[in-house]
């Protein structure tokens, strides 16, 4: 019977990109999705691939993440839209301005170079933005892609580089298994074999975590997303300010996507759907943000849905009960620029046992610091206040 | 048992008879409707400016719009009518409605959604062209703005509404150069059986199929569309087209009306997540109803054209009968012999439907199917029907809203409204799976584009 190396649960962005390099590694390879690869979050997000603003616990992991998006054409075959457009964040108060000051020399530390730009500059360099801006920082960097190309693309590529993905196929149990573990897949009497197995199924990935009594409390969101007609391009970076309130860019063709608050989402029926109330609240801190949507129709609303952890901060990482066993889930709302990088990592965790790219502070053993000697890692935050700022500032942009 | 305002989206001859209903029985609907005025499609009252008798409006039709028109006019005091007003998005509490220029909500206990029917279309070389109008486009510029299409107009594709237009351009003095069919033709033996129980509604067809003949209108059945012809300004300067046996032909005309029937409005049920099923007849994914028009989610019922394609007169009696059920759910039961009765005439206007859609008037699925390669199909986003054949074979998708997302089809402004008949189409065919294997592309708020500032307003 087929052992393979590795067995993946869940085809979002994460899954697809494991298998991608699990499988250029040499490893054996089944990938299990319930739906279509790329369907759920991975599929519908905003677009935004982002580093600025990050939790300094992610930012390793997503500097590394930076660096596959920008040569995709040779690693998938596409660049799914990926345009480096940057990331402008908009501070409204003088006190936000500060905080972006300390920021840039945070991103510093990390190789992420931002620029800061005056409050005069600003309306100078960008005239399409309403006032009452304090100033803002500019991250060159960063950019915007097509989501719904992602995750499908790496895919494809990871099938030509010999993965074996199913579609369709749901992951109804999986169990330690001798050296390996054993998967129930769909209605198939026989299960599927793996020496390793990765747990990337997203808002469902507390679930799987839980045959293995890694018990985790991952809610889950809804961003709530519109998009415009066509508008002549006019806006140069992806736009989002502090606190998170409202982001907003331009795609190639010409319509503005926006986000703003948070739709509702039924996980165990896979449904979730974008709110009239949010959507009109959108609407005018869009309008505020660039005045000259007011005139432009909105065609159309969606939303989709998205694990999240109570600190905002995804769980990657060994599992602390199960060797052999990698989870990486609960990207809340920020989880897309992410994706590549995440799935590199995981495999190096899966073949190697280790990774250069520092995730500690990203361990699922932070909410259980009693069993584990990481306990909460220093960079982890704990404020409330701080903490949920920022948390929507991580929200879906 | 009371459970909230009932709400009746759509004041056409379903929801006006609807509304009528529940007042006379003591209660209050509230409608809802986006026109300027009453009557709904077919019996749409013109503008104060261009009043017209009815006779010469409505036709056949005159009496009985008059009538309706007249028991809703009436009971105005005890219906709470608001024209002018859009239903944007639905969740099961409440409605988002556009008037005025701002959004607003409106809660709702039960709902009864009558929101008619759009055309349907197939696209073929030529299509974007200006000059180019539906079926029910070229007839709204007539009724509402009485002003044809063009000088010379040319009819053409399929259904009632093909040989109704017409009529109306010619006996408003405008030159129609020719009516074509692509059905094989109204007299198929056939289809004779059941056309005939259509009475008085088969009678009407068959008068405006000779009253055309007997202006001298060209009438030709089982054509093929080839292309419309643009002239060096750029716009429509003739239609080419097979005749049956192949021999092609050319016609000379500045205006085209074209369409394929009629395709039900399901967003708003979408929205309220009811649960569809396809239905073969009319190749379209339809809510479910229950015998009386009840939807699968509590408190939303279905009439008229919006829940299925069945002419002004069904709409009327299923209006009534979507009413009496909803008296019915809050506890009234004295309409129960008036339900059946409303029901076996529903029931026997069957046949009719059924000879119309699938002999007279088909859908023509293999013209949809070989929409020619450069094509534009959803001319929103500009997506042609070689794109469409090509990301299938290369991604092998055969989900709609997979092609939805690889190519951007259907997520303009009429959300694939009006592409989605053919797109679907050849989809199943470059997949080779039947067209409701590839499911149907979802309704999502708003229901119409809508400027953000009315949006924004509702909030600040
Ligand atoms: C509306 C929205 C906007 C967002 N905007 C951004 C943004 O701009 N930038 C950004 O960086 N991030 C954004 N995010 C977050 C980002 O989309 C997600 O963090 C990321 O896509 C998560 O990827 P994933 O692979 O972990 O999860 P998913 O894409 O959800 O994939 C998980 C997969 O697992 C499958 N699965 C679950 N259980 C099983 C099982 N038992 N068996 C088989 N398969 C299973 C699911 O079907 C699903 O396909 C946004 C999210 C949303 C919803
Ligand atoms: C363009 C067109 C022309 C037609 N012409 C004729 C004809 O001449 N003769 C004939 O016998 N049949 C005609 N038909 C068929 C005819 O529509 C029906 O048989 C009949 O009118 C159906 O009645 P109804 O009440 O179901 O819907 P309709 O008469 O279509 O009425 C529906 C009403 O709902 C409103 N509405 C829809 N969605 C919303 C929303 N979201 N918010 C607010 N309001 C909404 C519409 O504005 C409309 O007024 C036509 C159909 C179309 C599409």
């Amino acid at each position: 019977m087929t052992v393979f190396d590795a067995a993946i649960i869940g085809g979002g962005l994460a899954g697809c990109s494991a298998a991608l390099h699990l499988s250029l590694r040499g490893a054996s390879v089944v990938l299990l999705e319930r739906g279509l690869c790329g369907a759920q979050a991975s599929g519908v997000n905003y677009g935004g691939v982002r580093q600025q603003g990050r939790h300094p616990a992610e930012l390793p992991l997503s500097r590394r993440s930076r660096e596959i998006w920008g040569r995709m054409p040779a690693l998938i075959g596409t660049d799914c839209e990926f345009a480096m457009t940057g990331h402008l964040k908009l501070a409204l108060t003088d006190r936000q301005m500060t905080e972006l000051v300390t920021y840039r020399d945070t991103a510093e530390a990390f190789g992420l170079a931002l620029e800061l730009i005056s409050r005069d500059a600003l309306q100078r360099r960008y005239p399409y933005l309403g006032g009452g801006l304090a100033g803002g920082s500019l991250c060159a960097e960063d950019g915007q892609a097509n989501p719904r190309l992602v995750a499908p693309a790496f895919a494809r590529a990871a099938r030509r580089a010999g993965a074996d993905i199913r579609e369709n196929a749901e992951v109804s149990g999986a169990w330690p298994d001798g050296d390996g573990f054993g998967l129930r897949v769909g209605g198939a009497a026989e299960p599927v074999r793996a020496l390793r197995l990765i747990n990337v199924a997203g808002a469902w990935g507390a679930k799987v975590a839980s045959w293995f009594g890694d018990a985790v409390d991952e809610g889950v969101i809804a961003p709530n997303m519109c998009v415009t007609e066509p508008l002549p391009v006019f806006m140069g970076p992806n736009l989002g300010v502090c606190g998170g309130g409202i982001y907003l860019r331009q795609v190639p063709h010409g319509s503005v996507i926006f986000g703003a608050g948070l739709g509702v989402a039924d996980r165990d029926r896979s449904r979730a759907r974008p709110l009239g109330e949010v959507t009109c609240e959108a609407a005018r801190l869009a309008i505020d943000m660039v005045p000259r949507l007011a005139q432009a129709l909105l065609v159309r609303t969606w939303t989709g849905i998205e694990g999240c952890m109570p600190d905002g901060l995804p769980v990657m990482g060994p599992s602390p009960s199960t060797p052999g066993l990698f989870h990486a889930f609960g990207f809340s709302g920020h989880g897309f620029q992410l994706g590549p990088g995440v799935g590199a990592v995981l495999a190096e965790l899966a073949l190697d046992g280790t990774t250069p790219t520092p995730i500690d502070g990203l361990s699922i053993s932070r909410f259980h610091p009693a069993r584990s000697d990481q306990g909460r890692s220093p960079m982890a935050r704990s404020g409330p206040d701080g903490g949920m700022q920022d948390r929507q500032d991580n929200q879906g942009n | 048992m009371t459970s909230g305002e009932i709400v009746i989206v759509g004041a056409g001859p379903a929801g006006m008879r609807a509304a009528i209903t529940l007042a006379r029985a003591g209660r209050r609907p509230i409608v809802l409707d986006e026109a300027p005025s009453s009557g709904g499609q077919v019996y749409r009252r013109p503008p104060p400016a261009i009043r017209r008798d009815a006779g010469a409006l409505y036709g056949f039709e005159g009496r009985r719009a008059t009538e309706l028109h007249r028991a809703f006019d009436v009971l105005k005091g005890d219906i709470d009518y608001r024209p002018g007003t859009l239903v944007w998005n639905a969740t099961d509490t409440r409605l988002h409605l556009l008037a005025e220029g701002r959004s607003r909500t409106q809660s709702w206990g039960r709902i009864i959604l009558a929101p008619g029917a759009m055309d349907r279309i197939v696209p073929l070389p030529g299509w974007t062209l200006p000059g180019v109008y539906t079926l029910g486009g070229a007839q709204v510029a007539l009724k509402a703005q009485a002003v044809g299409i063009g000088a010379r107009v040319v009819f053409f594709g399929t259904g009632p509404l093909l040989y109704l237009v017409a009529c109306q351009y010619a006996k408003a003095g405008i030159d129609v150069r020719a009516v074509l069919d692509t059905a094989p033709g109204l007299a198929s033996l056939e289809a004779l059986p059941g056309l005939i129980r259509g009475g008085r509604t088969f009678l009407k067809g068959l008068h405006y199929v000779s009253w055309l003949r007997m202006r001298g209108v060209r009438i030709a059945s089982g054509v093929r569309p080839v292309e419309i012809g643009a002239g060096a300004d750029g716009a429509v300067s003739g239609f080419r087209f097979e005749r049956p046996g192949g021999r092609e032909a050319f016609v000379e005309c500045d205006a085209i009306g074209f369409g394929f029937g009629l395709k039900s409005e399901t967003q708003l049920a979408d929205l309220l997540g009811l649960d569809f099923a396809f239905d073969h007849r009319q190749r379209q994914w339809l809510p479910v109803q229950d015998a009386d028009g009840r939807g699968s989610v509590p408190g939303v019922y279905l009439a008229g054209d919006g829940a299925r394609v069945r002419g002004a007169d069904v709409a009327e009696l299923a209006g009534e009968r979507a009413a009496l059920a909803v008296l019915a759910d809050e506890g009234e039961g004295a309409h129960r012999s008036r339900m059946a009765a409303l029901g076996a005439r529903i029931a026997r206007a069957e046949p009719f439907r059924r000879a119309l859609d699938e002999i007279a008037f088909p859908f023509p699925v293999e013209l949809a199917r070989e929409v020619p390669g450069d094509v534009m199909v959803c001319r929103c986003e500009g997506i042609d029907a070689k794109t469409i054949r090509n990301v299938a074979a290369a991604s092998g998708t055969v989900d709609i809203n997979r092609l939805k997302a690889f190519t951007r089809l259907g997520m303009g402004r009429c959300q694939g409204r009006v592409c989605a008949p053919a797109a679907t189409e050849i989809l199943a065919a470059a997949a080779g799976v039947p067209v409701e294997a590839v499911g149907r592309l979802r309704g999502q708020a708003p229901i119409k584009p809508m400027p953000l500032s009315a949006l924004a307003e509702a909030s600040s």
